[in-house]
């Protein structure tokens, strides 16, 4: 049985406000998020009741970035050369703050995918259906980026991490 | 790989999520919503002095009222199963409701001039609903009486059961129908709750 969609909209809002920033930076995610939800909402009664609701919104979420970005005629690809903004960092200190800044800090696909991963939970499958690309491609940039973590992140554990 | 090449993506992932932003972006979707003709169940909770009542409506009008001992979650779930799954709290659109209550709850209105949707009976139930607020407040009908209103006298456990089951109770006074002797009957927001509006209904 489906879920009242506000009970997704309760879940998944800040996942999905997450992934709009990866996606898109601070400025554009909002625009991004209302799209994302918005048509969530209009396709969800056809949405079966078995599939992962949460990679479904970060599809969406994707695609409604890759608009955004066409419709600014910036670059077709989201996330390579972002604009300048003003910043708007959190308060030093937050959890998980400094390792999301080393997040920041890999390349795209890799952090991408790690965003997929660890923030929004989706398999290696899904994150594949999401980026385009095999399942193949997709578990290496989790793991390289996994791996690049590891080197500079301070306090991670380096075990594993050459091959 | 440890150069600071792209700040704002930094600060995208950096930066904590403020429950206020969420707010914000829930109320934008409220309205794209509603433009966009997708609201098709909008809802909110306001308290009251039977406790805190769900309020649903549909773009035909008021579909359900819900005592806080209904469960909301499981009335919210009902709804999305049997009308939409396109369920979101919105408060604007019960905004005229809400304030009928208010002033229902004061003293201040007798009846209630709102839109219902009385798509979640059908039949008989229907029908015993349609007639209950000819029960004119701070009167009260027997089970019996009722079944001869609606011109089958011998249905008196039927409208029991319409009663029971009236998806809308204080706008659609099911409240107002006690048994033959007097005593209370049954009430979906509990007998409290019942005693409650008609001692208030007494008092105005």
């Amino acid at each position: 049985m489906k879920q009242p969609f506000e009970s997704v909209v309760t879940l998944h809002s800040a996942t999905v406000l997450r992934v709009c920033r990866s996606l898109l930076g601070v400025h554009d995610a909002d625009d991004a998020w209302s799209e994302t939800f918005l048509a969530a909402m209009r396709a969800y009664p056809d949405l079966p009741d078995t599939a992962n609701v949460e990679a479904w919104l970060v599809t969406i979420a994707r695609r409604k970035a890759i608009d955004l970005h066409r419709a600014a005629k910036r670059n077709p690809l989201p996330v390579e050369e972002l604009p300048e903004a003003p910043t708007a960092l959190g308060i030093p200190g937050m959890d998980d703050t400094d390792l999301w800044r080393t997040v920041g800090q890999l390349p795209r696909k890799q952090r991408q995918a790690i965003t997929f991963r660890y923030l929004a939970g989706m398999s290696h499958a899904e994150i594949a259906a999401v980026l385009g690309g095999t399942v193949d491609a997709a578990r290496r940039a989790s793991a390289d980026g996994l791996k690049n973590l590891r080197k500079s992140y301070p306090g991670a554990s380096t075990k594993g991490a050459r091959s | 790989m440890n150069d600071i090449r792209n700040d704002d993506t930094i600060t995208a992932l950096a930066a904590p999520i403020n429950p206020d932003k969420l707010a914000e972006l829930h109320r934008r979707l409220e309205a794209a919503a509603q433009s966009e003709g997708l609201l098709d169940v909008a809802y909110r909770i306001v308290d009251s002095p039977v406790g805190r009542l769900l309020l649903a409506a549909t773009p035909k009008g008021l579909i359900r009222v819900a005592f806080a001992n209904e469960d909301h979650d499981r009335v919210l779930e009902t709804l999305a199963a049997k009308v939409s799954p396109r369920v979101l709290r919105s408060p604007r659109r019960l905004d005229t409701a809400a304030r009928e209550l208010d002033e229902y709850f004061q003293h201040q209105r007798k009846t209630f001039d709102l839109d219902l949707d009385l798509s979640l009976s059908k039949g008989f139930r229907q029908l015993v609903q349609q007639h209950l607020p000819e029960i004119s407040y701070g009167q009260t009908r027997s089970y019996k009486e009722m079944a001869e209103m609606v011109g089958n006298p011998k249905a008196v456990r039927a409208v029991g059961t319409a009663c029971a089951t009236n998806p809308l109770p204080v706008v659609v006074p099911c409240h107002r129908v006690l048994r033959t002797d007097g005593t209370l009957g049954g009430y979906i927001g509990g007998l409290d709750a019942k005693t409650t509006l008609l001692e208030l209904e007494k008092a105005a």
